[in-house]
């Protein structure tokens, strides 16, 4: 068995079996770890891929950025609140075999288009920047899709700042606008006062 | 020998799983976020496998935006799921029934 | 300036002060109101009696011509045009004149009234739709012009409009119309149909392809097509002409200001059936049938609403049976094809019925408006203009030798006397016992108001005086024309053929010109008038009421409670209104009752809209159970739905 089909079967196991227990644990720490591992996994089988950008893009994102993400929530809610599972088995037929069913449609249609019979291609020649390529498709064919998703970037930022910003009163933060706007009269006060000094 | 069949498979049983966590796991939000990721890291397995074998780099374009995308999303959806519970205490899917006609 | 230009003034003129009165009447005043009106209405008398002038006497041919073509549809000219012959230059001088009459009388009539531009407004309006009916040459404007004069007729009823009665005349007025106007429609759609025009000149040079085709009503009737459309149209005139049994809105239409009554309701728009008729002379000419019909109709008028006009108190009430019972010899007239003598006394009915209305107005205004006559009497001292011209109208209305209504009258007589077809039996002792009759309502019309001892109160009679300059002198111009015009016209409009161009009579049918041996000249004929049947019926009518409400007043009492039967069908007007109310008022207010009940209420209202929303409702009740607000829920259906897509993909590749 080449070496390549071997670290394929590998990672392939290790990802279902860590999606498995994203979906099985109880403790959404674990989850997330779990989540974790897969989205690792999933890196390597895209590097067997020779998509070699879009896995590192993968680790960095969702490992470095999103599943962190995940976590911050987690242990932000107070995970003790959140109950122990229950209801599990109660609902597990049904839906194990609607997914029975659809896992058959789905084989069903991979393996009996002739994709079974499609070979991996050549590996690219030495040299080869697979990056430089998605790059330059990106800053020609797809300006423009990339522009716009940026834009949905910021605004995804500013909706979750906008979600989540609370104003908590009783806190002595400064208004600049406030106080730009003063009026000399609500901060001087005039008083006459007589010349020894008494206020009349 | 490796196929292009080996890796669409790969795709569908962690479709399979993700769409089995969204059904099965009736307590936390967080985890059908999580199960939802699953969903989109299957569907991008497929655009992979399908860019590399058919050597056509747009399907590895659109895995490049259905991140981006996805990033997006697990941002609103976290931000959304720390309103609810700060406003409810509770993060329980039964508990979710507003839509309830 | 072309005749043509000239012409198109005539009926634009009014048109122009109606808009002027009736946009601006605020702006330019009472008195800038009638000056404007009646200068427009005196102008298009001027121009129409050069129009006039240079068809009889200067020989101009028949003008027939388009101003406008408003739509051409399928082939079919709808336009707007005039068609300018001798029939259309009388009607023409006749509308003008007794319209600027009233004009002028109305300055008086009306002169405290709050509407007194929009009066003026209304009546030059109506002038102008008048006009517009008579100088058609087509059916779609003689329509217009049709219901144009119904709706400033409508107006004009109702134009005391917080008078409870006044809207109840104007709305029936406008109801009972619509009944002929729907015969007139049909008759119009059906000329439409076979001749496949609405210009007079193609319709009557059409008229003889399509005498003897037959047309299947009512199952399987035959009937000539020519009969159907000449009663249809005919059903229009009874309703305009207010024949028997479409007379019921005239009495009422009393409601509104006696000037109107002149007017519309006698002089003018009560006529337009008449001239309807005599202008479409070709086409009536072509059934018999149709002339027997409207024999028989316009004898039933001419005798039975003469007879209820005896017991009337309201003195205009009384004129307005008497113009329905002239409307009646008009129309037995056209029955016997005497299509000239009927427009001849349409002629001279238009000047002295118009005298005598506004003779019974100035003496209404005189009284404070009061109407009725057993409070006037012994009014000949105070108002000897009134009296004299009144005197002049109602002689001219029994036909005593001389005056206009004579000829008119006593050759329509002449004419039912040798014609020959289905009714002329009846309709010959109609005419005959409607002289008698029409003789004694009249002169106790005016012995009732004018003489004998006075039955005012004595606040009445210390205000009773003549009326002013403006309502005097219409009624010494009108009673000019009253006497004398019979005497000038019936030689050359009966008999010279100055009407030939006009109307269209067949030889068989012409009685008219068997009487031209007997009318030799209208002096002799005058003469020889002294001694017929006709004369001393009138002289019975006039001195059987001399007797009786001259010289012996109680004796009226005394045949009313000695006829008390016949006399209360005659007080009830013979019960046509109660018949209405009952059958046609009251059946279709039940019928509407249960349209509204079973159809609006029930079906649209219950099943439909309410049935509908509740529908819905139910449905949308079931529905919402399948929502159960749980996310997993919704997945598991979008889930399921994959599922049907992939097995579609595996099981249909």
């Amino acid at each position: 068995m080449p070496i390549i089909e071997i670290i394929f079967y590998l990672f392939s196991a290790v990802l279902i079996g860590s999606a498995l227990s994203v979906v099985t644990v109880g403790n959404p720490v674990y989850a997330a770890l779990f989540l974790v591992l897969s989205f690792f996994s999933a890196a390597c089988i895209w590097l067997l891929l020779q998509a070699e950008f879009l896995a590192i893009v993968l680790v960095l994102v969702y490992v470095g950025a999103v599943m962190v993400l995940f976590l911050f929530v987690v242990m932000m809610l107070d995970v003790s609140a959140v109950r122990p599972r229950g209801g599990f088995a109660a609902y597990l037929p049904v839906g194990l075999l609607v997914m029975l069913i659809m896992a058959v449609q789905m084989f069903l249609v991979i393996w009996t288009r002739g994709l079974e019979t499609q070979p991996m291609p050549e590996p690219r020649p030495v040299g080869y920047s697979h990056t430089s390529e998605i790059g330059r498709l990106l800053y020609t064919d797809y300006l423009y899709a990339f522009e716009i998703a940026a834009v949905i970037l910021l605004v995804a930022i500013i909706a979750a700042i906008a979600l989540t910003h609370r104003r908590r009163p009783g806190t002595k933060a400064q208004d600049p606008g406030q106080q730009v706007k003063v009026r000399r009269e609500e901060r001087v006060r005039l008083v006459k006062m007589s010349a020894d000094g008494e206020e009349n | 020998m490796l196929t292009l069949a080996h890796f669409l498979t790969l795709g569908a049983v962690l479709f399979c799983i993700g769409v089995a966590g969204i059904f099965l796991n009736r307590k936390n939000v967080l985890i059908l976020l999580m199960c939802i990721e699953l969903m989109l890291l299957a569907v991008n397995m497929n655009f992979v496998a399908f860019s590399r074998f058919l050597d056509n780099y747009d399907g590895q374009v659109f895995v490049f935006f259905i991140l981006t995308v996805a990033a997006a999303e697990a941002a609103i959806g976290l931000a959304i799921l720390v309103v609810l519970f700060r406003n409810r205490g509770s993060i329980d899917v039964e508990d979710l029934a507003d839509l309830k006609g | 300036m072309t005749i043509q230009s000239l012409i198109l003034l005539i009926p634009l003129l009014p048109l122009i002060g109606c808009l002027t009165a009736g946009l601006f009447g605020a702006l330019i005043g009472r008195a800038g109101a009638h000056w404007v009106t009646i200068l427009a209405v005196a102008g298009s008398l001027l121009l129409s009696s050069y129009v006039a002038w240079e068809v009889f006497y200067n020989d101009l041919p028949v003008l027939n011509y388009s101003v406008y073509t408003w739509a051409v549809t399928d082939g079919i000219r709808f336009e707007i045009g005039f068609l300018i012959d001798s029939l259309t230059a009388l009607m023409m001088v006749v509308v003008t004149f007794v319209s600027l009459m009233v004009h002028i009388y109305t300055i008086g009539y009306m002169h405290d009234d709050d509407g007194y531009q929009r009066f003026f407004a209304y009546i030059n309006l109506f002038t102008f739709a008048m006009l517009m009916l008579v100088m058609a040459n087509n059916f779609l404007q003689l329509f217009f012009g049709w219901e144009a004069v119904g709706v400033v007729s409508y107006l004009l009823i109702g134009f005391w409009f917080k008078k409870d009665s006044a809207v109840r005349a104007n709305l029936k007025a406008f109801l009972v119309n619509r009944v002929g106007d729907f015969g007139f429609l049909l008759g119009i759609a059906a000329v439409l149909f076979y001749m496949g025009s609405l210009d007079y000149a193609e319709v009557f040079a059409a008229t003889p392809a399509v005498e003897g085709q037959t047309i299947a009503i009512l199952g399987q009737m035959e009937w000539q097509v020519m009969t159907f459309i000449c009663i249809c149209l005919f059903i229009g005139a009874m309703g305009k002409s207010a024949q028997v049994p479409l007379h019921v809105w005239l009495p009422d239409s009393m409601e509104g200001p006696t000037p109107i009554s002149a007017l519309i309701h006698a002089a003018t728009m009560v006529t337009a059936g008449i001239f309807m008729v005599a202008r479409l002379s070709p086409m009536f000419e072509t059934s018999v049938t149709a002339l027997s019909f409207i024999l028989v109709i316009g004898a039933i008028t001419a005798l039975f609403m003469g007879l209820v006009g005896i017991v009337q108190n309201d003195i205009k009430r009384v004129i307005a049976y008497s113009t329905l019972s002239q409307l009646g010899y008009m129309t037995v007239a056209l029955g016997v094809s005497a299509y000239s003598a009927a427009i001849f006394h349409l002629m001279t009915h238009a000047f002295f019925k118009a005298l005598l209305f506004l003779a019974a107005g100035s003496v209404i205004m005189a009284l404070h408006h009061k109407q009725d006559m057993r409070q006037m009497g012994g009014l000949a001292r105070y108002m000897p203009i009134t009296t004299v011209t009144a005197w002049l109208g109602s002689l001219a209305l029994i036909g005593f030798p001389f005056f206009s209504g004579f000829y008119s009258k006593d050759l329509i007589i002449e004419a039912v006397k040798l014609a020959d077809r289905p009714g002329v039996a009846f309709a010959t002792f109609a005419v005959y016992a409607g002289v008698f009759i029409t003789a004694l309502y009249s002169f106790r019309l005016l012995y009732l108001a004018f003489h004998g001892p006075t039955r005012m109160d004595e606040d009445t009679r210390s205000h009773a005086h003549e009326s002013p300059l403006v309502v005097t002198i219409p009624l010494i111009l009108l009673a000019i024309p009253s006497v004398l015009i019979g005497y000038f016209t019936v030689q050359p409009l009966l008999f010279g053929g100055a009407l030939a161009d006009a109307i269209h009579v067949r030889e068989a049918h012409d009685v008219v010109a068997a009487l031209a041996d007997k009318v030799t000249s209208p002096f002799a004929f005058a003469l020889h008038g002294f001694v017929t049947l006709v004369f001393w019926l009138a002289m019975l009518g006039v001195g059987l009421a001399t007797y009786i409400y001259l010289f012996n007043p109680a004796l009226a009492e005394r045949i009313r409670q000695r006829l008390g039967l016949v006399w209360t069908i005659l007080d009830r007007k013979y019960g046509f209104d109660e018949l209405y109310q009952r059958v046609f008022a009251g059946g279709g207010l039940r019928i509407a009752d249960g349209l509204s009940r079973g159809g609006d209420r029930f079906l649209i209202d219950g099943v439909i809209v309410n049935g509908t929303a509740r529908l819905v409702g139910r449905l949308a009740g079931v529905a919402r159970q399948i929502q159960s607000g749980f996310l997993f829920h919704y997945a598991f259906a979008m889930i399921i739905g994959l599922v049907a897509i992939v097995a579609s993909f595996v099981l249909l590749r």
